[in-house]
C-alpha cells in the first residue's frame, strides 16, 4: 500500500516542482476526460491551451486577460497568507467596476485626462469598501468573511443588474442591458495603438513586484507572514489581527476594483450584465499555483487566463461548451492542492508484511 | 387571503427543502471537525446527474439515486485531498465548488431547456383534501418529507446514540479520539459522505421538483446559504428547520412580490435571500460565547496521525 | 482483580526500535514488568519513555522488537488491542474530550454496548471504593486537572486492567493529591494490577516503586531497584553527568526599588475554558526573583499574557513597569520600557516554528534591537542577532537560517529565553522555563535568569515545578483559581506550606493569609 511519511522538513525540490507535477497530471487527466466525451485527447488538449497563442494577437489576448486575475490574485495571496479568506472578489471587481462607471457616466463630456485617474481611484476605492465592509464584519461581529464575502459577491451583482437595467440603462441601447459607451477620456489609455493592451497590462506586474517587496522586506509583510503561520505568536509580537485583517481586506478588495474598472473602462468600454467571467473563483486558483507569492501570481495568471482562451478556442475549433475552462480550472485546483503532500511527506510504496504469530 | 397564505406556506416549505437537505448534511461533516464549503458544488452535481438520468430513463426515482451518488462521489474527492492529503479544507472546498460547477456546466450542456420528468406530489385521499391543512402538510413531493425525516434521524442520532457521541467526540478533539484507538480518518470520510449525498439530494429536488429544468448554476448559492444555515443554527439540529424556513420564505417573498408588481425592482428582491445571509450571520455570530460553546473544536483542523 | 494465576512476568519487551525523521526515539529497548509490580520508567524529556509506552499501548507501531504478554508473544496493532490484554493507560496530556461529560468520555473509552450499560453507577462505585471522588454529569471543560485525571483513572479500572500505565501523572497535582494518589496505586498493585509509572521524579519514585528502569536518549541505562539508590545517584544515571546545580546568589537586600509592580490586576480569560485573574496585587524588586508555583490551569497562562500585554488589563494603572503605568499597553509597548516575556508553549506562541532563528529573533527583538528602519527589515542586523543568541546561549544548530522546528524542545528554549535576555530586560516574566527541556539545557537556562537577576532586573518565573522554584526564587507566592497568594520569603518556605496553598481554594488562602499576618 501507499504510505505517506513525515519528511519532517520541507523540501527545496517540491517547492517548486509540486505545481509543475499539478499541472501535467492536470492535463493528463482533462485529457482522459476528453477521450471519455469521444473527443481526440491531444488535439483537444492543443487547442485549448496552443492554438490561442498561435492566433493573430495571441500574446496580446493572453496579457489583457491575464492582467485583471493577476491583480486579484496578488490581493489574494496577501489576504490568505494571513488566513483571511476573501473569497468574493467578484463582488469587489463588480463594485469597483460601478464606482468608477459610474464616475465616468457621470461625466461624459468631460474634457481633460484627469477623468481617468479619477474613474481608477473610484474603482479602487469602490473595491476597498466592498473588502472593508467585509473587514469590519468580521472584526466587529465575528461573522465568518468567507461567507460574507460571497454573499456580497451575489448582492454586487445584482445591484450591477438592477442599474444596467434600470437607471443607467442607455436609453438609445434598443432596449439592451447595457450603460452608454464612456468617452474617449474615460477610456483606460491603451500601450500599443489599436489594440486591447490597456494600461492595466503593465499595472499588473508592477502590482506584483510592489506586494512581493512588501511581503518579503518590510515589517508589514513580516507581520502577515506570521499571522498566517502562528496567530498567538503574532499577539505574542503585538502584531494586531484586527489591523492586518483590515489591511488584507482592503489591498485585496481594492486591487479586485481596480481590476473591474480596468475592464469595464480597458476591454468593455461600458458596463454590462456580465462583467466577470467568474474571474474571482480563477483568481483564487491563481493565488495558489503562484503559491500565494505575488511573483509566482505573475505566470499563474498567464496561464489561467490561457485558459479562458483556450475555452473559447475549444468552442469554436470543436463545438466543445466553454464550461470546460471551468472543470479544468477545478482540476488544477485539486492537483495543486493534493501535490502539496509532498513538500512535508514522502509517498513510499510499502508491502504489507505479515506477522508472524 | 387564505389561498395566499396556503400558496406562502407550501411555497416556504419547497424553498426551504433544498436548503436543509444540504444543511443537514453540512451539520453532520462539521460535527466530525471537517469544513466542507464545496456544498454548492455537490449540489449542482447532484442536480445534473439527477436531471440527466430521470431525462434518459424517464424514472425520476433513478434520477434522486444518480443526484445522491454523483454528491458522494464529489465529498469522496473532497476527502481524498483533504483528509488523507491533507490539504487546507477552505480551499480544497472552494476547488469542490469550482469543479462542481464546470462538471455539471459541461455535462448539462445538452439538456440546457429540455423538460424532464417531475418528482410526483403527494396525494394521500382525504387527509389533501382538508383545506389549508391539507395542501400544506400533506400535499408535498417525498423528498419534502425525507428531509424531515432525515433531520429527525440526524438530530436523534447525535443527541442519544453512540454513534453520535463518536462523531461529537472525533470533532472535539481528533487526537483524543485517536489515542482511545477510534479511526478518525475513516470516520470523517463517513461523514463527509454523507453530507455529500444529502447535498446531491439537494440538487436533485432542485432539478427534479422545484424547477423541474436545468439550467447553468442553478442552485446560485443556496450552497453557500446552508452552510451559513449551519453557522445560524449554532450546530444544532433542529434549529437549522427554523433557519430553512426562514430562508425559505425569503426567497418565496422575493418572486412573490415581483409577481404582485410592487414598484421594488427586481434585481434588488431577488438580492434579498443573499443580504439576509449576512445579516443573520452577523446576528448570530456577534454571540461568541453561544457560538465558542457549540463549534465543534476541530473545525477544518486538519489531522495526522503519528505512528 | 485477576484471577490469572501468576507465573512469569506479566510483560516483558525486548528490541523495541521507534525511528521518527531525523530521530532515533527508541534504540533496542528493552522492559520486564512482573506481576503486582510498581515499576517505574526513569528517564529525562526526551529520553523516549513515552515513545515506549506508546507502543505497548498500540497508539504508535514498533519498527521493530518483540512483546511478550504472560509468556505469548503478542503484537499490539491498536489502543483496543492492548485494551483486551488488559492494559489501561492514563496520558500525559490527557486524552479527553473537553465539551463532553465525565460519563461520556468514560463510554468513549469502552468498546462494547455490554460494557457501557449502567455505566453511570459503576463510575459512581468504582470512584467511591479506590477514593476517586467524580461527578459523572460533569461536562469535563469544568473540572480542575487533578479531576480530569481521575476520569481517566477510572475509566482504565473499569475494564479491570492487568497493566496500569501512567504517564507523569503527578506533574499535575498537588503534593496531597499525590499522596492520595499513591494509596490508590498501592491498592491496585496490591489486588494484582501492576503498574508501569513513568516520571522524571526521583523522590516519588523512590517512595512508591519496587523496580525501576532507566533510559537515556532512547537505551536502556540501568535497572535497579530504586530505594536502594540515593536521588543523586538517580539522577546521574539518568542524565549521565555530574548533578550540578546552579550557584546560589547573595541574597537581595530589601530596599531595591520595584520595577514591577501589579496592582488589583484582573483579567477576564480570552480562552473558552481558562481562568480569569482576580485582583492580583504584588510588586517584584530590581535583582529579585519571584516565583509563582501553582497547578496548571490556575491562571498561569492568563498571567503571562497580561503581563506581556497580550491581554491588556482595563485600567493603566494595574500594571506598573519601572513606574510606567502599562496596563492598557499591548506587547509592543510594554517591550519598548524594558518588559521582555517568555511564554510557556514554543511551538506557535513563543516561536514560530517554520519560520528560521532570525525570523525568530526578530520577532520580538525588532523592537529592543532597532531591526527596523522605515518600515523596512534591517537583515543583516537580524542575523547577527540571532547569531549572538546562538552563540552566547550555546544553541545546537546550523546557523541562524535553520528553522525552529529542527532544534530539539530545549535547544529552543534556550533560544527563546536568550532571545529575551540579550534584550537588556528591566523586567522578565517566565511561564515554565524549563517545561520539557533536558537536563544540560535546564541548567543553562537557570543560570542565564539568575545572571539577568544579579545584573539588576526583576524577574519573575511561573513554574508548576517546585523544586525549579525552590532553588532560583527569593521569594515565592502561589497562584490558584486565578488568585495569587501573598509571597512568602523562600527559606521560610516549606514544600508542604506551599503545597498547602497550591491546593486550596481562595478562602482557605485568605485563611492562610491572614494567620501569615497575625
Amino acid at each position: 500500500m501507499l504510505k505517506i511519511e513525515a519528511r519532517g522538513y520541507e523540501s527545496k525540490f517540491w517547492r517548486y516542482a509540486a505545481p509543475i507535477l499539478a499541472l501535467v497530471l492536470t492535463g493528463a487527466t482533462s485529457g482522459l476526460i476528453f477521450a471519455a466525451m469521444g473527443r481526440p485527447p491531444g488535439l483537444t488538449v492543443y487547442t485549448f491551451l496552443v492554438t490561442p497563442l498561435l492566433q493573430q494577437d495571441g500574446f496580446q489576448a493572453l496579457a489583457v486577460k491575464a492582467a485583471p486575475l493577476i491583480m486579484m490574485g496578488v490581493g489574494l495571496s496577501l489576504a490568505y497568507r494571513a488566513n483571511v479568506w476573501n473569497i468574493g472578489t467578484d463582488g469587489q471587481f463588480t463594485l469597483g467596476a460601478i464606482c468608477g462607471g459610474g464616475i465616468a457616466l457621470a461625466f461624459p463630456d468631460a474634457p481633460s485626462r484627469a477623468l481617468f485617474p479619477a474613474i481608477v481611484a473610484g474603482g479602487f476605492i469602490g473595491g476597498m469598501i466592498n473588502g472593508g465592509l467585509v473587514a469590519w464584519l468580521r472584526i466587529r461581529f465575528n461573522a465568518n468573511e468567507i461567507l460574507t464575502s460571497l454573499m456580497f459577491a451575489y448582492i454586487c451583482q445584482y445591484l450591477l443588474v438592477y442599474l444596467v437595467t434600470g437607471p443607467w440603462r442607455d436609453p438609445e441601447g434598443f432596449g439592451f442591458p447595457q450603460t452608454a459607451l464612456f468617452s474617449d477620456t474615460a477610456l483606460a489609455p491603451r500601450l500599443i495603438e489599436d489594440s486591447n493592451v490597456h494600461i492595466g497590462v503593465l499595472l499588473a506586474p508592477l502590482i506584483a513586484i510592489a506586494v512581493w517587496v512588501m511581503l518579503e522586506k518590510s515589517l508589514l509583510g513580516f507581520q502577515f507572514r506570521v499571522l498566517g503561520q502562528a496567530t498567538r505568536a503574532a499577539r505574542f509580537a503585538g502584531f494586531s489581527e484586527n489591523r492586518l485583517v483590515w489591511v488584507a481586506m482592503l489591498i485585496s478588495g481594492g486591487l479586485a476594483g481596480l481590476a473591474g474598472v480596468l475592464e469595464a473602462t480597458g476591454t468593455l468600454g461600458q458596463l454590462t450584465t456580465t462583467l466577470s467571467p467568474g474571474y474571482g473563483f480563477t483568481a483564487i486558483i491563481v493565488a495558489f499555483l503562484g503559491r500565494l507569492n505575488p511573483i509566482g501570481v505573475i505566470p499563474a495568471g498567464l496561464l489561467l487566463a490561457l485558459t479562458y482562451l483556450g475555452g473559447d478556442a475549444a468552442q469554436i475549433n470543436l463545438g466543445l461548451p466553454n464550461a470546460v475552462t471551468g472543470i479544468f480550472q477545478g482540476i488544477l485546483l485539486f492537483y495543486l492542492l493534493g501535490c502539496d503532500i509532498l513538500l512535508l511527506n514522502r509517498i513510499r510504496w510499502v508491502l504489507n508484511k505479515p506477522k508472524a504469530a | 387571503m387564505t389561498e395566499l397564505a396556503v400558496a406562502f406556506l407550501v411555497s416556504t416549505v419547497a424553498a426551504a427543502t433544498p436548503l436543509l437537505l444540504a444543511a443537514t448534511g453540512e451539520l453532520v461533516v462539521e460535527k466530525v471537525g471537517v469544513l466542507n464549503l464545496g456544498v454548492e458544488g455537490m449540489m449542482l452535481a447532484g442536480a445534473i446527474a439527477g436531471f440527466a438520468t430521470a431525462n434518459e430513463t424517464g424514472v425520476t426515482t433513478l434520477g434522486v439515486l444518480a443526484a445522491l451518488l454523483a454528491g458522494t462521489a464529489l465529498a469522496l474527492l473532497f476527502a481524498l485531498v483533504s483528509l488523507t492529503l491533507q490539504a487546507n479544507q477552505t480551499a480544497t472546498g472552494l476547488a469542490l465548488t469550482i469543479f462542481g460547477r464546470g462538471f455539471s456546466a459541461l455535462l448539462g450542456a445538452g439538456y440546457v431547456g429540455i423538460p424532464a420528468p417531475t418528482l410526483p406530489k403527494l396525494h394521500i385521499p382525504f387527509l389533501t383534501d382538508i383545506p389549508v391543512l391539507g395542501p400544506v402538510v400533506f400535499g408535498h413531493d417525498i423528498l419534502v418529507y425525507l428531509s424531515f425525516a432525515i433531520l429527525g434521524v440526524v438530530a436523534w442520532c447525535i443527541r442519544s446514540t453512540h454513534l453520535g457521541l463518536i462523531l461529537r467526540a472525533v470533532g472535539d478533539s481528533h487526537d483524543a479520539a485517536h489515542a482511545l484507538g477510534y479511526a478518525v480518518v475513516p470516520i470523517r470520510y463517513g461523514a463527509v459522505a454523507f453530507g455529500g449525498a444529502l447535498a446531491g439530494l439537494a440538487g436533485a429536488y432542485m432539478s427534479l421538483a422545484y424547477t423541474p429544468l436545468w439550467a447553468q448554476d442553478m442552485t446560485a448559492g443556496r450552497g453557500w446559504v446552508a452552510v451559513a444555515l449551519v453557522t445560524f443554527a449554532a450546530w444544532r439540529p433542529l434549529w437549522l428547520l427554523i433557519g430553512a424556513w426562514f430562508f425559505g420564505a425569503l426567497m418565496y417573498l422575493s418572486l412573490y412580490v415581483q409577481a404582485l408588481g410592487v414598484a421594488v425592482p427586481s434585481a434588488l428582491l431577488s438580492a434579498l435571500p443573499y443580504i439576509g445571509t449576512v445579516v443573520v450571520l452577523v446576528l448570530i455570530s456577534r454571540d461568541r460565547r453561544l457560538i465558542r460553546l457549540h463549534r465543534p473544536a476541530m473545525l477544518g483542523r486538519p489531522f495526522q496521525a503519528r505512528a | 482483580m485477576n484471577e490469572s494465576t501468576p507465573s512469569g512476568p506479566l510483560l516483558t519487551m525486548t528490541g523495541m526500535t521507534k525511528q521518527y525523521p531525523g530521530c532515533l526515539a527508541n534504540d533496542h529497548v528493552s522492559l520486564t514488568v512482573e506481576r503486582n509490580q510498581i515499576h517505574a520508567l526513569l528517564g529525562e524529556n526526551g529520553a523516549g519513555k513515552s515513545t515506549l509506552v506508546k507502543m505497548i499501548y498500540g497508539v504508535v507501531k514498533p519498527d521493530a522488537g518483540e512483546i511478550v504478554w504472560e509468556g505469548q508473544q503478542v503484537s499490539i496493532p491498536t489502543p483496543g488491542a492492548a485494551q483486551r490484554l488488559g492494559i489501561g493507560m492514563v496520558f500525559q496530556h490527557f486524552s479527553l474530550f473537553e465539551a463532553l461529560t465525565v460519563t461520556e468520555n468514560i463510554a468513549l473509552g469502552l468498546a462494547t454496548a455490554k460494557e457501557r450499560v449502567g455505566l453511570r453507577g459503576r463510575i459512581l462505585q468504582i470512584s467511591t471504593e479506590y477514593g476517586l471522588p467524580l461527578d459523572p454529569d460533569r461536562v469535563v471543560h469544568d473540572l480542575s486537572v487533578g479531576e480530569r485525571q481521575r476520569i481517566e483513572i477510572v475509566r482504565c479500572l473499569l475494564q479491570n486492567p492487568k497493566l496500569l500505565i501512567m504517564d507523569e501523572p503527578t506533574s499535575v497535582l498537588t503534593p496531597s493529591e499525590v499522596q492520595k494518589l499513591f494509596v490508590t496505586l498501592r491498592r491496585l498493585a496490591s489486588e494484582g494490577c501492576s503498574i508501569l509509572y513513568i516520571s522524571h521524579k526521583l523522590e516519588e519514585v523512590r517512595a512508591l516503586c519496587s523496580a525501576a528502569t532507566i533510559m537515556r536518549l532512547g537505551r536502556n541505562v540501568a535497572r535497579c531497584a530504586p530505594a536502594g539508590k540515593t536521588v543523586k545517584q538517580l539522577a546521574e544515571i539518568m542524565i549521565n553527568m555530574d548533578l550540578r546545580l546552579p550557584t546560589p546568589r547573595p541574597l537581595v537586600s530589601g530596599n531595591a526599588p520595584a520595577r514591577l509592580v501589579l496592582d488589583r490586576l484582573t483579567i477576564r480569560s480570552h480562552n473558552q475554558f481558562g481562568t480569569s485573574l482576580k485582583d492580583i496585587s504584588l510588586s517584584i524588586a530590581g535583582g529579585e526573583i519571584l516565583g509563582i508555583a501553582g497547578i496548571a490551569g490556575n491562571g498561569q497562562s492568563e498571567l503571562i499574557d497580561g503581563l506581556s500585554g497580550e491581554i491588556p488589563a482595563g485600567k493603566p494603572e494595574s500594571v506598573l513597569i519601572d513606574g510606567v503605568a502599562a496596563g492598557h499597553m499591548g506587547p509592543a509597548e510594554r517591550r519598548r520600557i524594558r518588559g521582555c516575556f517568555v511564554p510557556e508553549e514554543r511551538n506557535g506562541h513563543g516561536a514560530v516554528t517554520t519560520m528560521s532563528l532570525a525570523d525568530n529573533a526578530f520577532l520580538s527583538g525588532y523592537l529592543r534591537g532597532a531591526l527596523v528602519r522605515f518600515g523596512v527589515i534591517d537583515k543583516k542586523r537580524t542575523l547577527a542577532f540571532a547569531d549572538d543568541i546562538i552563540k552566547r546561549f550555546d544553541v545546537r544548530t546550523t546557523g541562524p537560517r535553520a528553522e525552529a522546528r529542527s532544534l530539539s524542545g530545549g535547544n529552543l528554549q534556550k533560544f527563546l529565553v536568550g532571545r529575551e535576555v540579550l534584550q537588556d530586560p528591566g523586567v522578565l516574566v517566565i511561564n515554565q522555563p524549563t517545561w520539557g527541556v533536558d537536563a544540560g539545557a535546564a541548567l543553562a537556562i537557570h543560570e542565564a535568569i539568575m545572571a539577568l537577576a544579579q545584573g539588576g532586573a526583576a524577574v519573575m518565573i511561573i513554574s508548576q515545578d517546585l523544586d525549579e522554584i525552590f532553588v532560583l526564587a527569593d521569594r515565592i507566592a502561589v497562584i490558584a483559581g486565578g488568585r495569587v497568594s501573598e509571597p512568602v520569603a523562600t527559606r521560610s518556605a516549606t514544600v508542604e506550606s506551599i503545597g498547602r496553598l497550591m491546593g486550596g481554594t481562595s478562602e482557605d488562602m485568605v485563611a492562610d493569609s491572614a494567620v501569615a499576618h497575625a
